[in-house]
């Protein structure tokens, strides 16, 4: 008995101090910028600011940038995940939900963890998953079945399985988890179809649930009214894309998506709140402190589901609390992200249905500018002016960077999808329509990354591709901006001006946010783009 | 893992061809005979049947490769109602030869197929070629030696596990142990008893692909040994006795290759019953349970 008490002891010594080496704690997670060698969150750190603090790759020798690696996923689904990178070990999505642990400077492969979701499983948009969270040993990652997993990050081995909501009735999770101290927060994706959407948190050890917001209130509760008969019950409003946490007030940030149906808002009267809103949840109790709705009663698939950007900027010549938003309805937004408040809104692209702001901060509709039996030129897209792809914010720049489409339309016709641009009467996929296809001249529709100054929201400069892009952006210390666009190339710009460094045709569409990390002091950029990761990093004799 | 890219996987593969053409021989000449003699079919037929399933492979053209794919594939589809060992369906053995009605591997590659109406056994969407892979897995573990006859007792060799057998030095179950050795959550659904048994008794007869041990010598000195996730051309990648995931590119060591697995036997350390014990709680080990 005292021998296996001791050789118990002595095993579980050995396994502490192998954790110790590896655990990453909330508190790193939080300050990951004083380890930029790390990518430890979706967009870097709880802040979404996409901005690496590694200066190695410069505006002097971004154009010595040479392929190291190659990672080719066994999946035809999009490659939508922004990896994470710890102590030299990436982590990353396989679509729709398998796992892999590569070794960050070679691209090899540690260890894969295949997961079957099940057949009940339906996206409105592709078996498409955007990325792991890490706490601790433990990687989190939702489904496409809309469960929870939990793996063991050093053997993929699955330590626990938590089914968020129910697969059958068209949940599912595409967006990457949120971890905020001992808690992993999620979102139900599914907006589209009869839903109801939800964000719950769980224990990141045990999986129990801890509190759930429903993004749709019940009867008795403040915004049920907002939804006209029983449409609540059913009113979608989907959460699919990465939140934000601000430490200072214990706030999470999550954007919602449309009412559904989509398109059809003779059946759901009212604002429809919280829809294509952010809601700022306190992460303790999952209570809602504030919210702000982008697009009231909106009957144009306008998801707000964008990465929340929160900076510390002077507005007005005041340092202020904001969180920025370039939404998919066109119009771009600073938000105080303390209170909630409308510092400053405008259209970042051309939009006819909206025209500015009430002194709350309630869009002004344009009237007509909804679907119709006829049709109606609706501007943006339905697609919108950006949809989830996670943007950047540079604290040297000081600049807030976008990749969106320009001059986008699309023809509204009651109860039915928008069509592109009226030319082509075919019906579309989401996600899979390429707008150049439907367009007679150059200016019609493209792509553009911008820069924009986050206190006037004006645009600083930009770089305009032939077509749209669904790509992220990832800014750096070395004053250069990534991102890329449908036609598979892949950019370096200058943060300060926007001119090209360099540029690497990857053929296969851009469908991903660009990370940085940094293996034995030698920076790399990654990207996904076709069914492949990408690294990258300056040549081994340039400087 | 790719496990066609391992070396010695590939060479077992090379030596599993060679018999398997041994067999078509065979199995041509009794086709010869069958036809010459008539007296002599039915036990030519026998001893075909015989030979067929005491052979590690079927008279397919199936490499070691093959036989692992099929066994994955069985693990995944077939052995949540027949159970790893193939035989928890009444009346069936499928890791010993023993079906209801096929009699040929056309006849189980049908079924694995199509199913069985009016049965719980389903049609599948398996391609020809995986049915067939499974078939060949059937085959190979029907060669297997069974298990001690003792009956175990899972709880006593759960203590055991962990007390006495010091398993939890290299291997992990529900949480708890190292992640140097394979991980044994699942284990009982993964490995079937006789082949648990054997790995308790003679750990270096089979290695698994998931538990070969690696070593490197780095050219500053370094000496890192572990078990082996990946190994390429250029490169090595392993969990290092400290549970580091560890990769090294080849040109910067100075000494590399497998060394043997620090897995006992337990020969010595466990009687028959101990023994049996210890594999009934392996053959528990079925995964977690979802929160």
């Amino acid at each position: 008995m005292t021998r296996r008490t001791g050789l118990i002891a002595v095993v579980a010594a050995v396994v502490g101090v192998a954790s110790l080496q590896a655990q990453v704690t909330f508190e790193r997670i939080l300050r990951a910028d004083r380890e930029p060698q790390n990518w430890l969150s979706y967009s870097g750190t709880p802040f979404n600011q996409r901005y690496s603090p590694l200066t190695q790759i410069n505006t002097a020798n971004a154009r010595n940038l040479e392929l190291q690696w190659v990672w080719q996923a066994r999946s035809l689904e999009k490659f939508e995940a922004t990896a994470l990178v710890v102590d030299g070990v990436m982590y990353t999505v396989q679509a729709p939900n398998d796992v892999v642990a590569l070794d960050a400077e070679t691209g090899r492969p540690f260890w894969t963890t295949t997961y079957a979701p099940s057949p009940d499983a339906r996206t409105c948009c592709g078996r498409v998953n955007r990325g792991l969270s890490i706490l601790g040993d433990t990687l989190y990652m939702g489904t496409i079945d809309a469960h929870l997993l939990a793996l063991d990050a050093k053997t993929g081995e699955i330590l626990w399985n938590k089914e968020v909501a129910s697969a059958k009735d068209r949940y599912s999770i595409t967006m990457s988890p949120l971890i905020v101290k001992d808690k992993v927060i999620i979102g139900t994706a599914g907006g589209d179809g009869p839903i109801r959407g939800q964000i719950a948190a769980f224990d990141a050890k045990t999986g129990k649930e801890l509190w759930r917001f429903f993004t749709i209130p019940g009867p008795g509760e403040p915004g049920n009214d907002t939804w006209s008969g029983d449409s609540w019950k059913t009113g979608g409003v989907g959460v699919w894309n990465a939140g934000a946490y601000d430490p200072e007030t214990n706030l999470a940030f999550f954007g919602t998506g449309n009412p559904a149906p989509d398109w059809d808002g003779r059946s759901r009267l009212g604002d429809n709140l919280y829809s294509d809103s952010v809601v700022a949840l306190d992460v303790d109790t999952g209570k809602l402190k504030w919210h702000y709705q982008f697009t009231p009663h909106d009957e144009l698939d306008y998801d707000s589901t964008q990465v929340p950007v929160l900076a510390d900027i002077q507005f007005r010549g005041k340092p202020r609390k904001v969180m920025l938003w370039a939404n998919r309805n066109g119009l771009m937004y600073l938000l105080d992200r303390v209170t909630g408040e409308f510092l400053h809104g405008r259209a970042y692209v051309k939009v006819n249905w909206a025209d500015g702001f009430d002194a709350k901060g309630r869009v002004q509709r344009v009237p007509g500018m909804v679907p119709s039996k006829a049709g109606t030129v609706i501007r943006p897209h339905v697609h919108g002016a950006t949809n989830w792809a996670p943007p950047s914010f540079s604290p040297r720049t000081g600049l807030y960077y976008v990749a969106h489409f320009e001059n986008s339309s699309t023809v509204a016709v009651e109860g039915e999808f928008p069509r592109a641009n009226g030319i082509n009467p075919r019906q579309t996929t989401m996600g899979q329509i390429n707008l150049q296809n439907f367009l007679n001249n150059e200016d019609e529709a493209y792509g553009v990354v911008r820069a924009y100054d986050p206190g006037t929201l004006e645009p600083k400069w930009e770089y305009k591709m032939a077509d749209i892009t669904w790509a992220g952006v990832l800014s750096t210390a070395g004053d250069v901006v990534f991102s890329g666009g449908k036609e598979g190339y892949f950019l370096a710009l200058d943060a300060r001006t926007g001119a090209l460094l360099w540029k690497a045709a990857l053929g296969g569409q851009v469908n991903a946010g660009p990370m940085s990390y940094s293996v034995n002091g030698k920076q790399y950029i990654t990207i996904a783009a076709g069914n492949s990761l990408f690294a990258f990093a300056l040549r081994g004799d340039a400087k | 893992m790719d496990v066609q890219a391992l070396p010695a996987v590939v060479a077992a593969g090379r030596i599993l061809r060679t018999s398997d053409a041994v067999m078509q021989k065979a199995k041509g000449k009794m086709q010869m005979k069958r036809r010459a003699v008539g007296g002599f079919v039915l036990y030519a037929l026998s001893a075909f049947c015989i030979l067929h399933f005491e052979l590690p492979a079927s008279a397919q053209h199936e490499t070691a490769s093959d036989i692992e794919d099929g066994g994955r594939v069985f693990r995944q589809s077939c052995a949540n109602c027949h159970g790893p060992d193939g035989n928890e369906i009444p009346g069936i053995d499928l890791g010993r030869g023993v079906f209801k009605t096929a009699k040929t591997d056309e006849d189980l590659v049908k079924i694995i197929q199509k199913g069985v109406p009016g049965t719980p056994m389903p049609a599948t969407n398996m391609s020809e070629e995986q049915a067939k892979r499974v078939v060949a897995y059937l085959r190979s573990t029907a060669a297997t030696k069974t298990t001690a006859s003792a009956v175990g007792d899972a709880s006593r060799g759960k203590t055991l596990f962990e007390g006495q057998g010091g398993c939890l030095k290299c291997h992990r179950a529900n949480g708890v142990g190292s992640r140097l050795g394979p991980d044994l959550t699942r284990v009982g659904q993964l490995r079937r008893s006789a082949e648990l048994e054997r790995s308790l008794l003679d750990p270096a007869a089979e290695v698994v692909p998931t538990g070969r041990f690696y070593r490197v010598v780095t050219k500053d000195g370094a000496t890192v040994t572990g078990r082996l996730l990946n190994i390429d051309t250029y490169t090595v990648q392993m969990i290092d006795t400290k549970e580091q995931l560890r990769s090294f590119t080849k040109a910067n060591l100075k000494e590399s290759g497998f060394i043997a697995s620090p897995m006992p036997s337990y020969k010595s350390t466990f009687n028959a019953q101990e023994l049996a014990d210890v594999v009934s709680y392996l053959v528990s080990l079925k995964g977690r349970a979802t929160p």
